[in-house]
């Protein structure tokens, strides 16, 4: 590609970045599980006894990573899914689709829209964090490149669906998946505490491996694991294939 | 001559085993306004898919302001760059404003047009702060005019543009498309409202059952022969009409109900069809004389299929 048409593209695709970030943060719902569900969970987590151990001194950060994981499945999987379904069955996307702007800057336009949103979640979460006592380890920041490749995990497989199921299922489906995982998915109980198989499967899925490293950056301040790296990385192969032959415009 | 802008050679669509266009064949001239007209489900939408890169074709060949289609990567985007498009249905982000939808769109083509000018012209007040969902129809149809235009196309494809448009809206958009074609952009307009097609077309192509069964200008269509139409009872016996009629003049009952009496309209075939009607005690309603219009001319085409 030369240099007049890179340049093209990587234009088309910021400005679809920029619309996608600008219909996301005017959608209430989409305000909802950016901003308002991480603060709550965070608080619920951290100042009841609820779910986590009051007697846990790394109770906060613990918590911390349980709430950025929520924030990137619901940003890049839930939220990104319904919105291209409604989209296609708008026709908004079927227009886009005669417009210069090709499948591979929509996607880009898509990815980094979703890292934004993503990334305003994670700043509030943060945020209320230190509010609530949050002291961040020495190697907290191994939870930045695991926060990037559960949104790109999580984003292929929200492309997947949506491109799989007309929209309405989309956003039965995206929303049942989204509790499971949460529930299941070694999110909000840790794997080691689902009984049996449960807790087997549960290790297999990005949901666990996501939760797990940013566990282990934030209460140890330690790299991820590599079964973490793998489990996740596979997962994301898979769900860009996927969503590669899935897609359509209309 | 200039070669077409469009190039559509023995086409065929398939939605699973059902052929939605089967072997259309039509061109669409450079700097000209190509109607493609014909009755629901003729296959002009699905043709329109396939010229604009949504949908691909079974079999023929399509090329498009000299591009074969499909195309992919650079070639498909330095062609839609040329090609505007206002789909048939939707097409518009439902929770957005107007002006922001179509700087959006102008922001994906390397020389737009000013989005606020473009839809002051075309009857939406940029400023508004109403989502495009709860705008009318007329005014949705005029926003996705606008996303069509804004990329200031070579070539713009137009699938029923001035449906739920009402009579005022419509006689802008016609000059609108006038002024169009006089910067030398090419229109292709597929409409079931012959008003357009007569006021804009340069060329006619009427489509039935997934192909073209007759193309020309709307003149060469209907005709030069005057002749005298009316309505009546449906399937009326004729044989005593034909019977006083002048030896040139014909009669055809094309759809139920409506008669056409084709040859002179002079006062002899005028008292003819009087007394035939007088006899049979016919009361006749909507008499007109005159060349038939394009509308008669469609369904009769269709109607012989």
């Amino acid at each position: 590609m030369s240099a007049g048409l890179a340049a093209s593209s990587r234009r088309r695709s910021l400005a679809q970045a920029s619309w996608e970030t600008r219909l996301l943060l005017r959608n209430g719902e989409q305000l909802l599980l950016t901003v308002a569900i991480p603060i709550g969970l965070l608080l619920v987590l951290t100042l009841t006894d609820v779910i986590s151990d009051a007697s846990d001194p790394d109770r906060v950060a613990r918590a911390l990573a349980t709430v950025l994981s929520v924030s990137v499945i619901s940003s890049a999987f839930t939220s990104l899914a319904i919105a291209t379904g409604f989209e296609r069955r708008s026709g908004a996307l079927r227009f886009l689709g005669t417009t210069p702007l090709s499948r591979s800057e929509l996607l880009a336009g898509k990815l980094l829209a979703t890292a934004l949103v993503t990334g305003l979640s994670a700043g509030v979460a943060c945020a209320t964090g230190l509010l609530v006592g949050w002291r961040p380890a020495a190697g907290a920041a191994w939870a930045i490149p695991m926060l990037i490749l559960g949104t790109a995990t999580f984003a292929a497989w929200g492309m997947a669906l949506a491109g799989l199921l007309r929209a309405e299922a989309v956003l039965a489906v995206a929303n049942g998946v989204f509790l499971v995982l949460l529930m299941f998915g070694g999110v909000v109980i840790p794997v080691a505490s689902l009984p049996g198989l449960l807790g087997d499967l549960a290790a297999w899925l990005p949901s666990a491996a996501l939760t797990e490293s940013l566990t282990s950056a934030l209460v140890d301040g330690a790299a991820p694991s590599g079964a973490s790296v793998l489990v996740l990385t596979a997962w994301l192969a898979v769900g860009a294939a996927v969503s590669a032959r899935t897609f359509r415009w209309s | 001559m200039p070669d077409p802008a469009v190039r559509v050679e023995d086409l065929v669509v398939r939605y699973g085993s059902r052929a939605a266009v089967s072997g259309l064949s039509f061109d669409a001239s450079t700097g000209q306004v190509t109607a493609l007209v014909g009755p629901n489900g003729a296959g002009k939408t699905s043709t329109v898919e396939v010229c604009v890169g949504l949908r691909s074709a079974a079999a023929g060949t399509v090329e498009v302001l000299g591009t074969s289609l499909p195309a992919s990567g650079s070639a498909r985007s330095a062609l839609h760059q040329r090609v505007g498009v206002m789909l048939q249905d939707g097409g518009l982000y439902p929770s957005a404003r107007p002006l922001e939808l179509v700087r959006h769109v102008a922001a994906l083509y390397p020389d737009p047009h000013d989005p606020a000018g473009l839809l002051d012209g075309l009857g939406i007040d940029p400023g508004t702060r109403t989502p495009i969902r709860r705008l009318s129809g007329g005014e949705q149809r005029r926003v996705a005019a606008a996303t069509a235009l804004v990329g200031r196309p070579d070539l713009a494809f137009l699938d029923e543009p001035t449906a739920g448009l009402d009579a005022i809206a419509r006689r802008s958009f016609h000059d609108l498309v006038r002024e169009l074609v006089g910067a030398g952009t090419t229109i292709v307009l597929t409409t079931h409202l012959m008003d357009d097609v007569e006021r804009l077309a340069d060329r006619v192509v009427v489509v039935a059952g997934g192909r073209s069964i007759r193309q020309g200008t709307v003149a060469e269509l209907v005709g030069q022969v005057e002749g005298v139409s009316f309505r009546g009872p449906m399937h009326a016996d004729l044989s005593g009409l034909r019977a006083v009629l002048p030896g040139d003049a014909t009669v055809v009952e094309a759809p139920p109900g409506h008669y056409r009496v084709d040859g002179a309209a002079d006062p002899m075939v005028l008292s003819a069809i009087a007394a035939w009607c007088a006899q049979h005690g016919i009361r006749t309603g909507d008499l007109s004389i005159g060349r038939r219009s394009l509308e008669d001319v469609v369904v009769e085409l269709v109607g012989d299929l």
